[in-house]
């Protein structure tokens, strides 16, 4: 089933290179969406109480936009992510066990506790770090982009960064860079409206982020990023330009985090009435009514997609506080392969 | 250890050149990157030809040899590059990245302290960042404030990063050698001054490895550890004391980090007198980091206070006769030599 054929709102024009979406592929996307926004749920509660040291940076309201995007691609593509970089991960398929853990500080963690929530990684995934840096992971991006194009394996890199880090000069940096080395890279800019607490519409010159495309002569898109179908599809058509060798897009997608900045921001910066009508335009929401309303699934099926994802998570704290922490000594590893 | 292979006469420059050659013949997924490392990119007569090689001409030759597609020019963009060979090197290319002057770090300095030096160590040792970043440093040339640094006390400050200073042609050969086949990043500083100076080389290729110190002269009386191009000015100041019958024994540690503490410590135990020398500012620098070392660990075996010869805590001023002040002279090491004796 292409897009074109299936968006209620009208907001995905019709293209040529729509890719298929079938229902076994859509129900995975929702399923995604749900584990993410659990996953955050649950990070943010169990910080409130405790279980969670640091900072966390939570996703929720954002789901469509790793989703829709993370979707074209495998393992043997990349990502780079940023500090709000749960909903990368999930999406790119790091375990969601090993996540929880890692946000706990356990043994049993992805990085066995030495990185938590803010450097969440998988290499074997694809998944080249959350970043505490805002603007930290453009240049990588276009490394692992350059790997792929000088060992011709055919993958694509893809970008994830803030409205924040488009003022970073790694962004400016980057984006020539890519452009004159036509880098399988798509820039992925996830605009929430604000950097912290400051308003894009205060630290940005640029209405639209993509605009500063034009600086580097490469394309400039901006996309819902609270519909899932318009980000599959905008992702789709930049991924696939890449892959063509055509060199890098700057996809911008408008989306809001439901969350403040950091788990204890006082948010005052928004107002309530802002919140609520994002809320009213919720991403799993949207998509769920979609799901149904094309009979793609009923709500029993939905419901129990939703059942299956809040039980593993369930058990995956469970099992993240009964882990082991490391050993205190295990801090002296892995500075070095060899020294 | 270089083994016994037929020796040829390189200069320093010529050195690093063969080892970039010899490691990207051996490894086809090497590719150089930085400003004008060949020069002229797009320029039709110039396809698979250099500008330059380079702005010391260090690179000189290799884009014939390895095309366009391995010889990266890069535009002036050192967050942009260096970002890109971390990146590049996380997966899995081994880059080597030509940072100019290593006074320019500033400019991408988050992507090699937080980014490369940080990443295996953050995702739990799952990935690797086998990247070579070489670049200049040194005051001797009137390069003035923002091109005659040496700074390799910041790097080897930081936990992920090897540092790497070699005073001669051979030890610039074997131990770039190295320093590229290593799986973790390594800052390669290469002294500006000593490029033109010339040396044995054995043709072997073996490397030589991390973290193995050279005793360049040997003697009884005191030891001398000697950085980089430090090296020739501590071995000149051996030569006045030889005449007045002081036997200087002349120790380079070739790489800071990892550092090879037990040769220091060895020679200090015969010698039982130390002076460090050192082109870096000395605030939280190399030699008194070695000192520190001395004092914790050899403090039994010292019959004098360790004594440090550095560079001022200022940067590196223009004029000849103000920068030569400014770096450690033959004759300033052994009136310090002297002081302890």
């Amino acid at each position: 089933m292409s897009i074109s054929s299936i968006d209620p709102s009208g907001t995905v024009a019709a293209s040529e290179m729509e890719p298929e979406l079938n229902r076994e592929k859509l129900l995975g996307m929702y399923e995604r969406m749900v584990q993410i926004r659990e996953f955050e749920d649950l990070a943010g509660k169990n910080f409130a109480a405790g279980l969670v040291p640091g900072f966390v940076h939570l996703y929720a309201g954002e789901e469509a936009v790793a989703v829709g995007v993370c979707s074209h691609l495998t393992d043997a593509d990349y990502i780079t992510s940023t500090h709000r970089g749960h909903g990368h991960c999930i999406a790119k398929g790091v375990d969601i066990h090993g996540m929880v853990a890692e946000l706990m500080g356990k043994s049993t963690g992805v990085c066995k506790g030495k990185g938590g929530s803010m450097h969440i990684a998988d290499v074997d995934k694809g998944m080249l770090g959350a970043n505490g840096i805002v603007g930290g992971g453009l240049p990588l991006a276009c490394g692992a982009a350059l790997t792929a194009k000088t060992l011709g394996t055919g993958a694509v890199a893809v970008c994830f960064f803030g409205d924040g880090a488009s003022n970073q000069g790694t962004f400016h940096e980057a984006l020539n860079l890519a452009a004159i080395w036509k880098l399988p890279v798509v820039f992925v800019c996830e605009n929430n409206g604000y950097a912290e607490a400051t308003p894009v519409a205060y630290h940005c010159s640029a209405s639209d982020i993509a605009n500063r495309a034009g600086a580097y002569e490469i394309p400039g898109v901006v996309v819902d990023g609270l519909d899932l179908f318009a980000v599959y599809e905008a992702a789709g058509e930049a991924i696939a330009r890449a892959r063509r060798g055509e060199g890098p897009t700057l996809l911008e997608a408008k989306t809001y985090r439901f969350y403040g900045h950091f788990q204890g921001d006082t948010i005052t910066y928004r107002t309530e009435e802002e919140v609520l009508r994002y809320r009213d335009r919720d991403p799993i929401a949207g998509a769920k009514k979609y799901i149904k309303e094309h009979g793609l699934a009923t709500e029993e099926e939905l419901d129990a997609i939703d059942a299956r994802v809040v039980a593993d998570l369930g058990q995956a704290w469970t099992d993240a506080q009964a882990a082991p922490w490391p050993h205190p000594e295990e801090a002296l590893t892995d500075v070095y392969v060899s020294y | 250890m270089v083994t016994a292979a037929p020796i040829r006469t390189l200069t320093y420059l010529q050195a690093v050149n063969e080892a970039l050659r010899v490691t990207m013949r051996e490894d086809p997924t090497i590719v150089l990157m930085g400003e004008d490392v060949a020069g002229g990119a797009n320029v039709d007569h110039l396809i698979n030809e250099d500008a330059w090689g380079g702005p010391m001409g260090v690179t000189k030759g290799l884009v014939q040899e390895f095309g366009r597609n391995r010889i990266l020019d890069t535009p002036i963009t050192e967050a942009g590059f260096i970002g890109a060979a971390v990146g590049a090197a996380a997966t899995g290319l081994r880059p080597i990245a030509e940072l100019m002057f290593v006074d320019f770090f500033g400019c991408c300095m988050d992507q090699i302290f937080d980014q490369g030096a940080k990443l295996r160590y953050m995702f739990g040792g799952k990935a690797r960042c086998p990247l070579t970043i070489r670049t200049q440093i040194g005051a001797g040339v009137n390069a003035a404030g923002q091109h005659s640094g040496c700074h390799y006390s910041v790097f080897t400050h930081m936990p992920g990063i090897k540092t790497v200073v070699p005073s001669t042609p051979a030890d610039a050969y074997g131990l770039l050698l190295s320093a590229i086949r290593d799986d973790d990043l390594v800052l390669f500083f290469e002294n500006k001054v000593l490029y033109g100076s010339k040396g044995e080389v054995p043709e072997g290729t073996d490397g030589i490895p991390l973290g193995v110190a050279d005793i360049k002269r040997e003697g009884a009386d005191v030891t001398i550890v000697a950085i980089s191009r430090m090296v020739q000015q501590s071995l000149a100041a051996a030569e006045l004391l030889a005449d007045e019958g002081i036997e200087v024994e002349v120790v380079d540690p070739r790489t800071l980090s990892p550092l090879d503490e037990e040769t220091i410590l060895n020679s200090v135990a015969k010698t039982h007198h130390l002076v460090i020398v050192d082109e870096d500012n000395p605030r939280c620098g190399a030699a008194s980091d070695i000192a520190a070392m001395v004092a914790d660990k050899g403090f039994d075996t010292l019959d004098a206070p360790i004594k440090l010869v550095t560079a001022p805590h200022t940067p590196v001023p223009f004029s000849p006769p103000l920068e030569q002040f400014y770096i450690p002279s033959p004759e300033k090491i052994a009136e310090t030599v002297r002081g302890i004796l």
